[in-house]
């Protein structure tokens, strides 16, 4: 049933959005990697008034095994506002999640009870691949015509080309594959849009035989993973452009364009440079009406003794960053790089996008450095941060260290563990990681964690369509 | 027509006006996109221009109808059809499904026609103009205005679409201009009341009436 009044949690403009009251409750991505349990929706007390502050308060599991919960997404934000074509009296209520490994989407509700989400809806990878010919779904985003979803493969045999399906905004059945003419596109990860320009940005990774049976060195240093842009017109969904890297900037991975709707600029992670290990962040911009696309961040790998690294990285004596996910504040100030390998994540000022200025870092996990919470000094972590996910008000952090299941074996060969921690973000930037809020182990019920989504919207979740000023 | 018919047509025209899907808000995030009130007053004629065609074709076809046939079938058909689109759109939740923002002048009168036309913004029209048929030769009527065969009466829709469109551009523009300069779109979260609800709720009511007027 719709609404008499807009869901309060759709806001015009990114600089209402960055007013919104704190998250209480945060929604995490558990996998068994395993297969043998069934993978879960953790929801985590984000109230530090709560006396479960912290703490894992509600957990879903899915009828299912194997899925590997990775990426999710609302069914509706802000964009529901937009001028065009607007809904706002829907409800951000349903949670879409996709298994990366099944191809299985769920949608749970969050509504009665949004400590107990409910499973309402399942699509069956045979849905998605005869309608859409697509497999693999990730990145989920509220769109003004539907909910799109990006996927890696194609719906028949693990390879490409992947691209996204859209998903009917109510009945959430699969409408189609997006594209109408993809050029030469073939590899996909992540998108999103300028959604004010037309525009919308693809990434790339690679298919579903590139990546699922772990990282593939000779695929790597043979350059074959994903490291050009697409730039596509949003309403025709035909390619307009591509821009290339260079093919030794290894998996362009998560897009974070700015909130603000005159700018027509974001950024890029790239994992690995295949000459020196380092990683990097890249801004695309345009220019008499052609993207460009600059490298604004080089960050270096660290040189390590042989003995303390995993056999993948023996031959090369250095941890490599793995910079895997980035996330820009709701108000485009501060950019969040996650160096997964070196167990770091790192804060810039990006006020300037072509000069961003780190002001903060946090360590926790990391290859070699196996730093340990604050609070728990004796548990030496592994993995790094890794998903991060910002508050709308761009005062909190959240990073969970798990990457991908068969990628977490090879870098964290003794186990990657689980934990959430808790960053806090002062005015003008810094870290500091909040002692009482770091849910680990045992916790997480033998699962892996993956992306964290905020209860009634985060940096990465909404579109707006209304200029701040 | 007569007075009252004209102030009928006009109220629409405000109500259609006020509701936000309609344009003036889409007037207003282009303004605002470019920083220029300009842009934005350049958007609403188009907007209304689209609107125009949209009602203006459902009330010649009613008028130009209502010449050739008995003067209480219009409103009867007319009526069901009415009372069975503002059901669906009552109860179904899909809406109008657009990618695409940046639009050229003729492209935002493809919009605007789209976006009325899918909302059934002519048909809420039709009490109204199937009046017209029963009040012609009343004594209310201005004089003069009645005019007869089909060519005529299809005319006479048109004006009605036009008075219509004049009352709905007024309040649009008003609305626009209001929210650009002085409120801002923050208002939006708290006063964007469900339209489409309202509107589907008198697009039954206007229907039930159109029938009930009609089979006197």
């Amino acid at each position: 049933m719709t609404r008499w009044t807009p869901d309060p949690t759709f806001y015009p403009t990114p600089r209402d959005a960055a007013g919104a009251p704190a998250e209480k409750l945060a929604y995490v991505a558990a996998f068994d990697r395993a297969a043998e349990q069934p993978d879960a929706i953790a929801v985590i007390d984000t109230d530090p008034g709560s006396d479960t502050y912290g703490r894992v308060v509600g957990w879903t599991d899915l009828p299912h095994t194997g899925d590997e919960l990775h990426h999710f997404g609302w069914n509706a934000c802000s964009s529901a506002l937009c001028p065009t074509a607007p809904h706002p009296h829907v409800e951000r209520r349903y949670l879409i999640v996709p298994g990366l490994r099944s191809s299985r989407i769920y949608v749970l509700d969050t509504k009665d009870d949004p400590r107990a989400p409910r499973l309402v809806k399942e699509i069956p990878a045979e849905e998605l691949a005869a309608k859409a010919d697509y497999s693999r779904p990730h990145t989920i985003h509220c769109g003004p015509d539907g909910i799109y979803v990006s996927a890696l493969g194609n719906g028949r045999d693990g390879g490409g080309p992947g691209g996204i399906a859209v998903l009917d905004h109510t009945t959430f059945d699969v409408r189609g594959q997006w594209e109408a003419d993809r050029g030469d596109q073939h590899l996909a990860y992540d998108f999103w849009w300028h959604l004010t320009r037309d525009v919308l940005v693809t990434s790339e990774w690679g298919t579903p035989d590139m990546i699922e049976n772990g990282i593939d060195p000779e695929l790597l240093l043979g350059r074959q993973y994903g490291h050009r842009l697409h730039f596509w017109d949003l309403a025709k969904r035909t390619l307009v452009q591509s821009v290339d890297l260079g093919d030794q900037y290894q998996m362009t991975l998560e897009l974070r364009p700015a909130h603000e709707p005159t700018k027509e600029y974001g950024f890029v992670g790239v994992v690995v440079s295949v000459e020196d290990l380092s990683a990097s962040i890249w801004v695309w911009h345009r220019e008499a009406g052609e993207f460009k696309v600059t490298k604004v961040i080089d960050i270096p790998a660290e040189p390590a003794a042989t003995e303390d690294l995993p056999p993948a990285l023996q031959p090369f004596g250095a941890v490599p960053p793995l910079v895997t996910d980035i996330d820009l504040s709701v108000d485009d100030k501060f950019l969040y790089v996650s160096c997964w390998g070196t167990g770091e994540l790192k804060q810039y000022d990006v006020s300037d996008p072509f000069h961003p200025v780190e002001v903060g870092s946090v360590r926790l996990g990391g290859i070699v450095g196996r730093v340990a919470h604050p609070s728990f000094p004796d548990e030496r972590l592994a993995g790094g941060p890794q998903m991060v996910e910002v508050s709308r008000d761009g005062r909190r952090v959240y990073v969970t260290n798990s990457l991908y299941g068969s990628w977490d074996d090879q870098f964290y060969p003794d186990g990657v563990g689980a934990w959430l921690a808790k960053i806090d973000v002062a005015a003008e930037g810094g870290l500091t990681l909040d002692p009482k809020f770091f849910p680990h182990g045992d916790e997480f019920r033998g699962r892996r964690v993956h992306q964290t989504r905020l209860q009634g919207g985060d940096a990465s979740s909404d579109s707006y369509c209304f200029p701040s000023a | 027509m007569s007075w009252g018919q004209l102030l009928a047509l006009a109220g629409l025209g405000a109500f259609h006006g006020l509701n936000p899907a309609m344009g003036w808000l889409f007037a207003v995030a282009r303004g605002m996109q470019e920083r220029s009130r300009l842009v934005l007053l350049k958007s609403l004629p188009p907007i209304a221009l689209g609107h125009l065609a949209s009602v203006a074709i459902v009330a010649s076809v009613v008028a130009a109808t209502e010449s050739v046939v008995a003067g209480n079938v219009v409103g009867i058909v007319g009526g069901i059809v009415l009372v069975a689109f503002g059901l669906w759109r009552l109860l179904s939740e899909r809406h109008f499904r657009w990618a695409g923002m940046r639009l050229s002048t003729p492209q935002l009168a493809g919009w605007s026609f789209l976006m009325s036309s899918a909302h059934g913004a002519g048909l809420m029209l039709l009490p109204v103009l199937a009046a017209g048929a029963t009040t012609a030769h009343a004594d209310h009527a201005m004089p003069g205005t009645r005019m007869d065969g089909t060519p005529v009466a299809a005319l006479e829709g048109l004006a009605a679409a036009g008075v219509h469109t004049l009352a709905m551009f007024a309040v649009m523009a008003a609305l626009a201009v209001a929210v650009y300069e002085f409120v801002g779109v923050n208002i939006l979260r708290r006063a964007w009341f469900n339209m489409d609800r309202l509107w589907a709720g008198v697009m039954v009511g206007a229907g039930a009436l159109t029938i009930a007027l009609s089979a006197n």
